[in-house]
């Protein structure tokens, strides 16, 4: 029975903040280090900036005991279904941070080997800019995931869209068009 | 003894000065050129430094800077120049701060502040229009909601553009080349670069330039 499916009553009103403080003081993330991108990601967990202060010093190398994965690096065509079933390994609720501007967009390679963007493969939920970014910069980005997580943002966004940030464009006339993410699927409880 | 001989190596790690950075509460201080996000500057009398020229988005190696000029109204000008940045657009999840932008602009018109710490969590945040981007009435950065400033972080915007310009070289001659910004004025050479400067070769004897 997952959070969800609980009946909001007296009892449980609180519940749903315990569990969500619970979630986010405690993400382990999955280690998916796959270019530069994975050294200051090795430097926001030694000791200048420290993850352990937010309960996130263990770095999985099994997908089935991680519920983050920060995608670390470019992301290769070959490298794509890979990702897709590290991903899919990973219990729910789970979340990805694509950190860096290749593993958002491409970044600077615009060319065939490299998937441009890792939202085509897995829903994600924070971007994290920088070439590469510091270890700042992907702490600020786990610090936004864990306000998501702590909100409930992200719940209410899958509801909504099914998973991921839902990638919204804005087209040049002033029409917001929506692109449909890629579904999770779900084992029915 | 033996069984407690193990503990002295804790013992003494504890007693070791802490190298923990306390992060969204405190940052460590920026190295002088550092490249953070960019800033679209305006002159002291409050124009746009930008004259759309679009050499920053033709030297871009991501190809992350949309711009587009337009010709300046004779009565209302934005820019001195002819023409002004109509739209000016940096895609943040393809800029990777090379900061040949900035080596690029004619004007001065594109630098890069401190500032590193930010994260979208929605994709459309990431494409920074030109309202983000140009600097206030006082010459400060804008401050958007999803990135943490900390203190006067946006004092140094443009160390980077006074380092590599031609006029911020080591055999520095007591004269600026480049123009004032809003708020802060002509900005000071950086000294200090090379060490001794009268050891350097003047830029004509084949010295960097």
């Amino acid at each position: 029975m997952s959070l969800e499916q609980i009946p909001h009553n007296f009892l449980t009103a609180r519940l749903e903040d315990l569990v969500q403080w619970a979630r986010e003081r405690s993400v382990f993330p999955a280690t998916f280090g796959l270019a530069c991108c994975a050294m200051e990601m090795m430097a926001t967990g030694a000791a200048h900036y420290d993850l352990a202060r937010y309960g996130m010093e263990v770095w999985r190398a099994s997908p089935r005991q991680a519920d983050l994965i920060i995608v670390a690096g470019r992301l290769s065509q070959k490298m794509a279904p890979v990702l897709r079933q590290v991903y899919d390994q990973m219990v729910e609720p789970k979340w990805v941070i694509s950190m860096g501007v290749c593993a958002s967009t491409g970044g600077m390679f615009n060319n065939y080997a490299l998937v441009q963007g890792v939202d085509q493969v897995v829903p994600v939920d924070v971007y994290v800019p920088g070439c590469p970014p510091g270890p700042e910069t992907l702490f600020h980005g786990i610090l936004t995931l864990h306000h998501q997580i702590r909100t409930g943002e992200l719940l209410r966004r899958r509801e909504a869209t099914g998973a991921g940030a839902g990638i919204q464009l804005d087209q040049r006339d002033g029409t917001p068009s929506h692109v449909q993410p890629i579904p999770v699927r779900r084992k029915s409880a | 003894m033996g069984r407690l001989s193990g503990f002295r190596v804790t013992i003494t790690q504890v007693f070791r000065p802490r190298v923990t950075e306390k992060f969204p509460q405190e940052k460590r201080p920026k190295p002088p050129r550092f490249h953070g996000r960019h800033v679209l500057n305006r002159y002291e009398d409050g124009m746009e430094k930008c004259i759309g020229c679009e050499l920053c988005a033709g030297v871009c190696p991501a190809q992350c800077i949309y711009v587009r000029g337009a010709d300046n109204l004779t009565d209302a000008p934005v820019s001195p120049g002819e023409r002004y940045g109509f739209v000016y657009e940096i895609n943040y999840l393809r800029c990777i701060h090379c900061d040949l932008c900035v080596e690029a602009c004619p004007t001065e018109a594109i630098t890069e502040t401190k500032l590193f710490e930010f994260s979208f969590a929605r994709r459309q945040d990431a494409i920074y229009t030109k309202d983000e981007l140009l600097v206030d009435d006082e010459g400060r950065a804008r401050r958007q909601p999803w990135e943490l400033w900390l203190g006067g972080e946006d004092d140094e915007t443009s160390a980077w553009m006074r380092a590599t310009s031609s006029s911020g070289n080591a055999a520095y001659e007591n004269r600026v080349a480049w123009s004032g910004e809003l708020g802060f004025g002509v900005r000071e050479p950086e000294r200090g670069q090379g060490g001794d400067p009268g050891a350097l070769p003047a830029p004509d004897q084949g010295g960097v330039s």
